[in-house]
């Protein structure tokens, strides 16, 4: 059956979909736990610090959801380490040497980090304390933080190849100081630009679960602290988004111009200023973008802060070097557009702050819960853009996508491609469901933690909240 | 057989160690989901409780063994990877259904059933997966050059199905004996005649593995019977049979810790006689240590990783047991 499926298909293309489906799978979970981990960490300093019991029925409400959140994000991360090898073994051979202890990193340093602290962090607020839980806290919402900054350090050396040398089989070896490696230049842009998205990311999360049972029960303290804690994010982070967004950008025209060429549907070179479209269906074939709105020398005003400055366009690029366009074109305005309008709640949440409205205005609480999955949409057409961006290459400008994939047969790809789908949509999905459960669910006083709920085993010797406010 | 330790061998040894902590850790966590099925009810959340403080830190294990192999030896990685392609799959979709299960069956009491199944089903896939793996690599990788040249079910053959059993086995053994030590009543029962049963069978799997392996290439022949090594490699067997009759008396006596380490133990042999096999070579025949291995620049940026950051783990993850250390019993954590 397979043969025959997939007989005419190339393998390389298989095994670009299966990276594709299965990396932006996994991310959805990591971009929601990195803001989470720091926003438990946050609830239960409150709480240390105020002794105010809201702040650890908060906690406890969503430490659930971060519990499952997270198996998630482990069982979908393990497949990443292994999918180097199994579908890019051309690529782990020749750039293995510089990645590879990059990752190396990320596992001792971050990875054993978190591990080995959840379980405390999960189970052992009655067995250590709350000062030692809340540690081992911190040390996992470190730990997501430098595992953040490890892989994307190896994604960034992908996309902008520095302090490496070639060895004699085209190996990428590294060259005198791994510095040059690790800060390679796109990294800390891209660090910024990624660890701000998944704090956006749950605070647009928290902020739809505290608007939807604000709509129910605008008197909920539980609820108004959530709002107006993922509100004050949405006020602030958002605009320091959109402009780590335009350095990022900034970073990418002088490393990588042909993936803003592609961003911006520049398929002709302007000297004279180029304009930005908002709205067009990019046309690889005859190069240029059909039914067009754009704004005159709107983008030489973006990149170059100078509306007559000249930008190239993809006239200067040899077809077989060029990205696809379309995807780039609409993944990129797909995320620039929910910023905007993230940065629009926010703007609207300090109207309703100044109005003394932020509990009592339902159309805001409305839109909050429409933008509640928005960020995982930002994030992941943001990685649609950088990655398809820099096709066809796997090391920019160095290795090509089409010559990094492993030697296997399509079929094999195929098949492995179809049960990742269908196992990954259904697991996944019902977690998804599981999460959904559980913020259905009304944050209340006395909140059960993961330790005490459901099942026989773990019910029993719970000391209550309240004994354990009077302990700290 | 003379060994020069230079930093390639180091870091032979320390992604050895790394597998070889995987496969105790894990080996347990996986050991008690293929038993699951066997317990009923109550004993089930036992045996849950018994591992779910702990899982995801031993699962990373596999991470820095797969991780660690990408980094330290490359070609080794970009062989044997594609050459098991189906297998990898299996068994990280294995402990997909096996990771999940941890949260989910707590979330879905309606769907529980389900869920334990997965988790079990998880269990024994990605475990008879590595197992397999295990026995293709030993039988041999065709290379061409820097790259796998063989098919995609080269892998498939009795000897790599006898491994993947074998390794089922060892598992299943590892998390009786884990359970002997976390849980009390009926529970506790069921595990000691688990254990029993468990180590019966993997003693014979690792003997017909070991009766064999020593057929598959003249090399591993001469490797474990040639003068004067097996003065050397005799001492495997003989202490296999010294830890086998400690294992079933302390099983006898309903011993508390000693089967579970009796049990390690005979995971540690199996190691030891896979490396007097292999070593030095990482795909048998064809790809040496030497060959495979990352530049000495990545090998120093890395063993400084290793050398500062690995005590710290061990130390940390020792607290993390020493937390929830002791039965779990029926009262769960509190």
């Amino acid at each position: 059956m397979f043969e025959s499926l997939f007989g005419s298909v190339d393998a390389v293309l298989l095994a670009r979909i299966q990276f594709a489906f299965t990396v932006s799978f996994h991310f959805i979970f990591p971009a929601f736990s990195i803001g989470l981990a720091s926003y438990l960490a946050v609830l239960e300093g409150l709480w240390l610090k105020t002794g105010q019991s809201h702040y650890l029925d908060l906690f406890r409400y969503w430490l659930k959801i971060f519990a499952v959140t997270f198996a998630m994000g482990v069982v979908s991360g393990i497949v990443m380490s292994y999918q180097f090898g199994t579908n890019w073994s051309v690529f782990s051979d020749k750039a293995g040497s510089v990645i590879g202890p990059l990752m190396a990193y990320e596992v001792l340093t971050a990875f054993f980090l978190e591990a080995g602290f959840l379980g405390v962090m999960l189970f052992g607020m009655n067995k250590v304390g709350p000062r030692l839980h809340f540690t081992a806290t911190l040390m996992v919402a470190i730990g997501t933080f430098i595992s953040a900054f490890w892989i994307l350090s190896a994604n960034s050396w992908m996309q902008t190849p520095t302090g490496h040398i070639i060895g004699e089989n085209g190996q990428f070896l590294p060259g005198e100081s791994w510095w040059a490696i690790i800060f390679n230049p796109s990294f800390p842009y891209r660090l910024v630009h990624t660890v701000i998205a998944a704090y956006l990311t749950t605070a647009f999360v928290v902020g739809a679960v505290g608007a939807w049972h604000l709509l129910k029960d605008r008197a909920n303290p539980h609820a108004r602290i959530m709002f107006s804690m993922a509100m004050w994010m949405a006020a602030l982070v958002a605009p320091v988004q959109i402009f780590a967004g335009d350095m990022h950008g900034l970073n990418t025209l002088e490393h990588q111009p042909v993936k803003v060429m592609a961003m911006e549907g520049h398929y002709q070179s302007h000297p004279e200023g180029a304009p930005f479209y908002l709205f067009g269906i990019p046309n690889s074939k005859e190069q240029r973008i059909d039914y067009a709105i754009a704004i005159p020398k709107a983008s030489s005003l973006i990149l170059k802060h100078d509306p007559n400055a000249p930008l190239a366009g993809l006239d200067t690029v040899p077809r077989d070097e060029q990205p696809p366009v379309g995807i780039v074109f609409w993944s990129f305005r797909i995320m620039v557009g929910i910023g905007m309008l993230m940065l629009g709640i926010g703007m609207w949440s300090l109207l309703a702050r100044v109005k003394s409205r932020l509990y009592d205005w339902p159309l805001l609480h409305r839109a909050a819960m429409v933008m509640g999955p928005s960020g995982f949409v930002a994030v992941i057409a943001g990685w649609v853009t950088t990655e398809v961006g820099r096709q066809p290459y796997t090391v920019y400008g160095l290795l090509r996508t089409a010559d990094s994939a492993s030697p296997l047969a399509a079929p094999a790809v195929g098949a492995s491609l179809v049960a990742f789908v269908v196992i990954y949509f259904a697991v996944f999905g019902a977690g998804t469901w599981y999460i959904l459960k559980l913020m259905s669910h009304r944050p209340k006083s006395g909140e059960a933690g993961v330790e005490t709920e459901p099942g026989p085993t773990r019910t029993a010797g719970i000391t209550p909240a309240s004994a354990l406010e009077g302990g700290q | 057989m003379s060994v020069n330790i230079d930093l390639t061998t180091v870091w032979a040894f320390i992604i050895a160690f790394g597998i070889f902590a995987y496969v105790v850790m894990d080996g347990f966590d996986l050991g008690i989901g293929i038993l699951f099925p066997v317990f009923k009810g109550e004993e089930r959340d036992q045996a849950m409780n018994a591992i779910a403080p702990v899982w995801d830190g031993n699962e990373t294990w596999l991470v820095l063994g797969g991780g660690g192999l990408f980094a330290a030896f490359p070609l080794a990685y970009a062989i044997i990877l594609p050459a098991t392609y189906p297998l990898i799959i299996a068994m990280l979709l294995g402990l997909v259904f096996r990771g999940v299960a941890f949260e989910f069956r707590w979330r879905d009491p309606g769907h529980r059933a389900f869920w334990d199944m997965a988790f079990t089903g998880g269990s024994i896939v990605a475990a008879f997966a590595q197992g397999m793996i295990l026995g293709a690599i030993l039988q041999g990788i065709d290379v061409d050059g820097r790259a796998y040249a063989g098919g995609w079910l080269d892998w498939l053959s009795p000897y790599s199905l006898l491994t993947g059993a074998g390794v089922v086995a060892g598992y299943a053994l590892l998390g009786a004996t884990w359970l002997i030590v976390k849980v009390e009543g009926g529970a506790l029962d069921h595990a000691y005649r688990l254990a029993g049963r468990a180590a019966i069978a993997t003693l014979a799997l690792m003997i017909a593995v070991s009766l064999a392996t020593p057929f598959l290439e003249h090399r591993y022949w001469q490797r474990w019977f040639d003068m004067p090594n097996m003065l050397f490699t005799s001492q495997v067997p003989l202490l296999v049979a010294i830890v086998t009759y400690f294992l079933f008396r302390t099983l006898k006596k309903r011993a508390t810790w000693s089967p579970f380490l009796l049990a390690l133990g005979l995971f540690l042999l199996g190691t030891i006689g896979l490396g007097i096999s292999m070593f030095p070579y990482v795909v048998p025949d064809s790809v040496t240590i030497w060959d495979a291995a990352a530049p000495e620049r990545s090998q120093v940026f890395m063993l400084v990783g290793v050398v500062l950051v690995m005590p710290l783990i061990l130390a940390y993850t020792a607290w993390a047991y020493w937390v929830f250390r002791g039965k779990v019993g029926s009262h769960g954590y509190h």
